[in-house]
């Protein structure tokens, strides 16, 4: 135990040393995580679209011989992206080329007139145009989905206009009103009048017009009970299938703590394996291993050093990082118990794997780019969500971050953040059982390589 | 220290074929013979860092004192804290003390502030040994100490080994220069391919190869030493 002492003086006077190094190995992590964390956390900004409207102003939808009242389509789309208005075709298409917009959307000047057409005997094709640079595959694919998405919002927009007249027209012919057509005023009787009506002339007939006279009243009288039940279903057809979210497991924290979380964990994953798994290849490159373990420091000692030098470093960083972003989002500072216990089992088991690293190869570069090759796809892949992916891809990806304690670390401090999410108790078993597991193969991996 | 019918195996491969010698304290012995011979698998074997496959290994003044053949400190830490280091992992009791002692005995005592990376190879093999010594081993084996030392870094390399010696600490030796092993060798420990071929003083290597290899005796030591392995098939 008096060795790990001296040795962790010294890795820390070495650390001291290397200012760059010390600088590198604490601010890329910080600066990766926080960029990171912002990524996950910020939604992206809205897409700016140049917006091309060429119908003349006051054309109406016409439904039945009336102008519909206005949809609100422009207001609409420009709430889901930030409309950028161009005077004409040529500047809509100018501002695509020079990637000022995403994407342009043209109202062309016939639109309602088609729209109108769709009721008369010769139909049209009512079409806008979208003017996008494919320049590349994710960019068109994002123009695709927004574009696809504003169209569906403003067909929607119109259907439920068209229905909402459509009911009121119902009203009329069931009800009855006044129903203005060519500037003329008409009064509609309504099947609900008209029932009443020949309900009451009834008696006044010859008994053997009656049965006739009473089957036009039953008609009438089920017409109007069958037009109350349509006026509902023209309102749904506009939206016929309506969303109900029902959470039924994954109970998860809110996205910025878990952006936090994601930071923090890839913060101190990056800090601690490359530290333990950098000063343990320096033992061997220095050729320091074979003179300590000749009796100053047992194996397992020089193991634990590197570990406790990696969790201990890890702590300090992830513990400011995470008192740092309390100035973006309020982190609930009554359960820093459970985050320094979170990080605290990360940090050995991320240590743990770091030492295996180190334990594999002999010089420091060779293994620093073994713990960002390993470390960074393992993140990624930690992030995965199910459903993302086929379900087999699925289950081999979460079988292969089970195996690296990047996942379990994640969990673990994500609950450790905030209590909406599971437990800290599985993720710390799992954490616990990672580093039993590397620092075996840590101990092997010494006794293979190591040889002079 | 005793070696007796010491054998050593790398999968199929001998590296080691029954190799036995003893010194005595104030021996310096040098252990020399071509590359693969097998002189710094014997050195790593008595040094503890290497386990034998048949045989025995013994010392029996105390502690073995081992320094590689790459210099094995830390590049970063200055000369005072890297003695300071590894007299605090011995355990001495006063190990600021037992730094300076070393400091003294290097004559590097006017560089202890410096950082080791900056130093010659020289300078720095000396702090190498005086880690080595630090346990203030009785035997003292060292493993090719000369390789990349200029000719005036050698020489005070070898005052200083001898000096040790002197003192009455068993020194044994690895390298490949002959005239080396020669002159700061009191006795040769001749291996190649894992077989100890010689062991004694190089005036009766010398003698050895006037029976052997005639032909070579009024050569220079080092071309004597080649005919040597040539007649005995090496």
């Amino acid at each position: 135990m008096r060795g790990v002492r001296w040795l962790l003086l010294k890795d820390l006077q070495i650390l001291r040393r290397s200012p760059l190094q010390a600088v590198l190995l604490v601010a890329y992590p910080i600066l990766i995580a926080v960029l990171v964390g912002f990524a996950i956390s910020r939604g992206p900004e809205d897409p700016r679209v140049a917006f091309l409207n060429e119908v003349p102003p006051n054309t109406r939808i016409n439904v039945g011989g009336g102008a519909l009242p206005k949809a609100n389509v422009k207001e609409r789309i420009c709430k889901r992206v930030e409309c950028i208005f161009v005077g004409d075709r040529e500047e809509a298409e100018e501002k695509v080329e020079s990637g000022d917009v995403l994407a342009a959307l043209v109202l062309p000047a016939d639109l309602v007139n088609k729209i109108n057409s769709l009721s008369t005997l010769t139909p049209g094709v009512p079409e806008v145009e979208v003017l996008v640079n494919e320049e590349n595959a994710v960019k068109a694919e994002l123009v695709d989905d927004r574009i696809t998405s504003l169209l569906a919002q403003a067909n929607l927009a119109i259907a439920r206009r068209i229905g909402a007249e459509g009911g009121r027209y119902l009203g009329l012919l069931v009800n009855g009103g006044q129903f203005s057509v060519l500037g003329e005023t008409i009064q509609i009787l309504g099947l609900r009048t008209t029932a009443r009506i020949l309900e009451s002339v009834t008696p006044a007939l010859p008994r053997d017009l009656r049965p006739a006279l009473e089957e036009v009243t039953e008609f009438a009288a089920q017409a109007r009970d069958n037009l109350n039940v349509a006026k509902p279903l023209i309102d749904r057809l506009a939206q016929p299938i309506a969303v109900d979210k029902v959470v039924v497991g994954g109970e998860s924290p809110p996205l910025e703590i878990f952006a936090i979380a994601v930071a923090a964990t890839l913060t101190l994953a990056f800090v601690v394996v490359l530290l333990v798994a950098g000063s343990l290849a320096l033992e061997r490159e220095e050729n320091a291993f074979s003179r300590l373990t000749r009796g100053l420091v047992s194996t397992s000692g020089l193991l634990g050093e590197k570990v406790l030098l990696g969790t201990a470093v890890g702590l300090l960083v992830t513990l400011l990082m995470l008192l740092g972003m309390r100035f973006f989002v309020p982190l609930e500072l009554d359960r820093v118990g459970l985050w320094l216990v979170a990080i605290l089992f990360s940090g050995a088991a991320l240590g743990a794997a770091g030492a295996a690293l180190g334990a594999a190869a002999r010089e420091v570069r060779a293994v620093s780019l073994l713990a960002f090759m390993v470390t960074l796809p393992v993140a990624f892949l930690s992030l995965v969500p199910s459903g993302a992916v086929s379900p087999a891809a699925f289950d081999a990806i979460r079988y292969l971050t089970a195996l690296f304690p990047f996942k379990p670390a994640l969990q673990a401090i994500t609950a450790a953040l905030d209590e909406a999410g599971p437990g800290i108790g599985g993720p710390l078993l799992h954490l616990a059982v990672l580093f039993v597991a590397y620092a075996l193969i840590a101990r092997l991996a010494l006794r293979r390589f190591a040889t002079v | 220290m005793r070696a007796e019918n010491v054998v050593k195996r790398f999968g199929e491969r001998e590296a080691l074929r029954g190799v036995s010698f003893e010194a005595a304290a104030g021996d310096r012995v040098a252990v020399i013979g071509p590359n693969g011979a097998g002189k710094t698998t014997l050195l790593s074997i008595l040094a503890g860092i290497s386990k034998l496959d048949e045989g025995a290994v013994s010392s029996t003044s105390g502690e073995v004192g081992w320094v590689p053949q790459q210099a094995a400190l830390y590049r970063r830490l200055t000369v005072e804290e890297n003695l300071l280091l590894f007299a605090r992992l011995e355990g001495h009791e006063d190990p600021r003390a037992s730094a300076a002692e070393m400091l003294e005995l290097t004559g590097l005592r006017e560089r202890r502030g410096e950082i080791v990376a900056r130093l010659s190879g020289g300078n720095q093999q000396r702090i190498n040994i005086a880690i080595g010594l630090l346990s203030r081993p009785a035997v003292l084996l060292l493993d090719e100490p000369s390789v990349g030392l200029d000719p005036r870094q050698r020489s005070r390399l070898w005052e200083f080994v001898s000096a040790l010696a002197d003192r009455g600490t068993t020194v044994i030796f690895s390298t490949h220069d002959i005239q080396e092993a020669e002159r700061y060798g009191g006795r040769l420990l001749v291996l190649a391919d894992g077989e100890a071929l010689f062991d004694g003083p190089p005036v009766k290597l010398r003698e050895a190869v006037r029976r052997e290899a005639p032909e070579a005796a009024d050569r220079d030591f080092e071309t004597a030493f080649v005919a040597y392995l040539h007649h005995r098939g090496h």
